[in-house]
């Protein structure tokens, strides 16, 4: 008996969990381009506990305008084609072989080109009728202008079945309004506060908006500029989501990565300045590959990057992990 | 299952006599209870409490000191699968291979690399901690020539010696006697001859299992021989077994308080591509690696990997601080301008870069607000009119400058009042809510000086 007991108790019982929650899944693109993120039932990659039918996924990043604000390392893969949306937008495609891709109208932001909704829209069309993949189509991140901005995107994108954003607190009900009527997903953003984000996504599905049809976005940070709190708000959400089956928490989340890894000293200081800081090519994209990882080990399911290597490395641990 | 503190505290000797850190047997008790203080601590213990106690009251992953002296480094201790739940305790420890099939010279500017690691961030001084000696030749002499070189080098150095010869493994060991090394490749066949070395020489022994099944019954193997220190390896190499592996050895340590699991795991990460390296390390710092072995230590590399383990070690209920100080961005001038923040270390860290995102040179005054916010310390009453005041005077910046004009958060719009009551002869200006707003806000305000 003595003996049996022992082997009880050193014999190793995987501890194992079962989650009462799930992740929505999120379609988004049409035809042949359509691509599914989401859908797992179990914390970041734990397959070893239930399943996760789709890998996440990720964007690549392009602009309304030539990228001159973005450090010339990242502007350098670019060169030949970002005078143009369009060339731009079929390179990441074609050549880098997206899955997604972003397109930020930064030109619409006052301080910047201002560029008018009308001009927002016909960059839409442009990009969408060059491209079989799906779109992300983002503001500039002026509450104000965003909304005028992309009620115009949302329609000259209608039935192409893209992700819209990002709504806020201070414009969410016209853009929500616009991805609705035009029937795109919607990313709807909130600053590094869980509840915040949870109340967002409830005052967005009280507008009659599927809740099933939402990313959220708790705004991404970069490393070493609080990617600890960006981390811990992302696992706490996802264990909400899973654990609780809290639904206002079920959405994919989004990691916007590079426009944040790609204004930090780190990722633009150069070695003849700081030497101990070492090459700044390699730095700036482990930057950005750092901190993507470390956000899908955190429960990321939609990425946008900018750099082709950062992503072509992500993307091989990506294979690794599923 | 676990003792509660009042049922450990009726096995206490019940003095009081503070030896063990605590004030009274009674809050000794209660860490005991909690996992966070181990009975060793107390020198009195009968052995009856001893043996009652022992299991239930030690730390669920057990706490190793790798190396001695100033480098050496604390593992384990670890008691939550989240850092929001309380806080992730030792660091990983970064450790650089070198292999015995590497010549003198690579032997000895990899080991230069190790020793001229070191960065400093935000005040804390970050390095690659340790080396990893690995046996590659399988030859003993080779091995023990190899690891002269380190010992030689670089003494104070914490090292892991890798064989699964035990042999090899006292040939080396003796070059670091009492320098708590790890002897990494204990496996089934080599335990008993391992383990006697390990006692010898006082060093940790790694376990190298093929399973999370073998490796609980290598460690108790090990435990059983007489050798407490030990590290584990489930043999998980590619990303998804690490994950799965560490999260199963992390639950069943802290949750079920399993004792063939609960000790620091050692990952090893070398890969082809450095970058892809970086990554899989990435994935053991957030995911329970107590030693990461890396095959390459480039200058970026490093700053990425260190930055990213001090990022997800800190506690999530210590904001982190900047030092109190007028900062200089460029080269500014008596004429520059001087904007003032507080010295929680994100809001300095999205201040300080916008600034210099301006290219406008500049003056940044950081206060010590115990590590709050602008909002948060302004409503705390930490960053009041009289304490900038005080700063600013008491900063001899009024020395450096002409232009007697203080920027301030926009958040803080209500104190420009109080501030230019208290600071004679200043003017203060209102500057943007949000820190994205500065470069305009500073360019403009430069094209309209000229």
């Amino acid at each position: 008996m003595l003996f049996a007991k022992e082997e009880v108790e050193t014999a190793f019982a995987p501890p194992k969990d079962t989650y009462s929650g799930k992740v929505y899944s999120v379609n988004i693109g049409t035809a042949s381009g359509e691509v599914t993120f989401g859908g797992e039932n179990i914390l970041p990659f734990h397959t070893f506990e239930g399943v996760a039918p789709n890998r996440p996924l990720i964007a690549f990043e392009i602009q309304d305008v030539p990228p001159t604000d973005w450090p010339e390392n990242v502007q350098k893969p670019y060169k030949d084609v970002s005078n143009d949306p369009v060339s731009w937008a079929k390179f990441c495609q074609d050549t880098l072989k997206a899955r997604a891709i972003a397109l930020r109208l930064i030109g619409t932001h006052p301080d910047r080109e201002n560029r008018s909704p009308e001009d927002a829209a016909k960059t839409v069309r442009d990009v969408l009728s060059a491209i079989s993949i799906p779109l992300i189509i983002l503001g500039s991140n002026h509450a104000e202008k965003d909304a005028s901005v992309l009620i115009a995107a949302a329609e000259a994108a209608k039935d192409r079945n893209c992700i819209i954003g990002k709504a806020q607190e201070a414009n969410y009900k016209t853009i929500a309004a616009a991805a609705m009527a035009n029937k795109h997903k919607l990313i709807a953003m909130s600053e590094l506060d869980i509840n915040l984000s949870k109340q967002l996504n409830i005052l967005i599905t009280q507008m009659g908006f599927d809740k099933e049809r939402l990313i959220t976005d708790p705004m991404c940070s970069a490393l070493g500029y609080g990617l600890e709190y960006t981390y811990s708000v992302m696992e706490r959400i996802r264990l909400a989501a899973l654990t609780q089956n809290d639904i206002t928490m079920q959405p994919p989340m989004l990691g916007d990565i590079g426009m944040y890894v790609w204004k930090v000293k780190e990722a633009q200081a150069s070695e003849a300045d700081l030497p101990q800081w070492g090459s700044l090519e390699e730095r700036g994209i482990a930057w950005e590959a750092v901190t993507a990882t470390a956000l899908i080990i955190a429960g990321v399911e939609l990425l946008i990057m900018r750099h082709p290597k950062a992503v072509e490395a992500v993307e091989k641990v990506i294979e690794e992990l599923v | 299952m676990a003792l509660t503190g009042v049922e450990i505290f009726k096995l206490l000797p019940k003095t009081n006599c503070k030896k063990c850190g605590f004030l009274t047997c009674l809050a000794f008790a209660m860490k005991l209870a909690q996992r966070q203080a181990s009975l060793d601590l107390c020198p009195d213990v009968s052995e009856e409490a001893k043996q009652k106690l022992g299991e239930a009251s030690a730390p669920p992953v057990r706490p190793i000191i790798f190396g001695a002296g100033d480098r050496s480094v604390k593992m384990g201790e670890e008691t939550v699968l989240f850092r929001h739940d309380k806080r992730f305790v030792n660091p990983s420890v970064f450790a650089l291979e070198i292999k015995d099939t590497f010549s003198e010279a690579d032997i000895n500017s990899k080991i230069e690399e190790v020793l001229n690691s070191e960065i400093d961030r935000v005040g804390q001084k970050l390095r690659i901690d340790a080396v990893a000696i690995i046996n590659e030749s399988n030859d003993v002499r080779r091995f023990e020539a190899a690891s002269k070189i380190i010992a030689i080098k670089a003494p104070d150095i914490p090292v892991i010696i890798c064989t699964a010869n035990p042999q090899a493994a006292e040939a080396a060991v003796k070059l670091f006697t009492d320098k708590k090394p790890i002897i990494y490749g204990v496996n089934s066949e080599n335990t008993e001859a391992m383990v006697n070395i390990a006692k010898t020489y006082k060093a940790t022994l790694g376990v190298a299992a093929k399973s999370l099944d073998e490796l609980s019954v290598l460690t108790e193997k090990v435990k059983a021989a007489g050798v407490a220190d030990i590290v584990i390896d489930s043999g998980a190499r590619n990303a998804k077994e690490i994950i799965e592996h560490n999260t199963l050895v992390r639950r069943a340590a802290i949750r079920k308080n399993f004792k063939p699991l609960g000790y620091p795991v050692i990952t090893f990460a070398q890969r082809e591509d450095s970058l892809v390296e970086v990554l899989i390390t990435v994935i053991g710092v957030a995911k329970y690696s107590s030693i990461i072995v890396l095959s390459s230590i480039e200058k970026w590399k490093n700053l990425a990997l260190f930055t990213l383990r001090q990022n997800l070690y800190t506690d999530p209920q210590v904001p982190m601080q900047v030092e109190q100080k007028v900062y200089k961005f460029g080269e500014p001038k008596s004429n520059s301008p001087l904007l003032i923040t507080t010295n929680f270390s994100l809001t300095y860290f999205i201040v300080s870069g916008e600034v210099e995102n301006s290219k406008v040179p500049s003056y940044l005054a950081v206060m010590d607000c115990e590590g709050l916010s602008v909002l948060t310390a302004w409503a705390a009453g930490k960053f009041t009119a009289a304490r900038i005041a005080q700063f600013i005077k008491e900063s001899g910046i009024e020395n450096d400058i002409n232009d007697r004009e203080l920027v301030i958060p926009g958040y803080v719009a209500i104190l420009s009042g109080a501030i230019e009551d208290k600071l004679e002869g200043w003017k203060v200006t209102v500057g943007p809510r949000e820190a994205n707003a500065i470069p305009a806000f500073l360019k403009s305000r430069m094209a309209s000086k000229k």
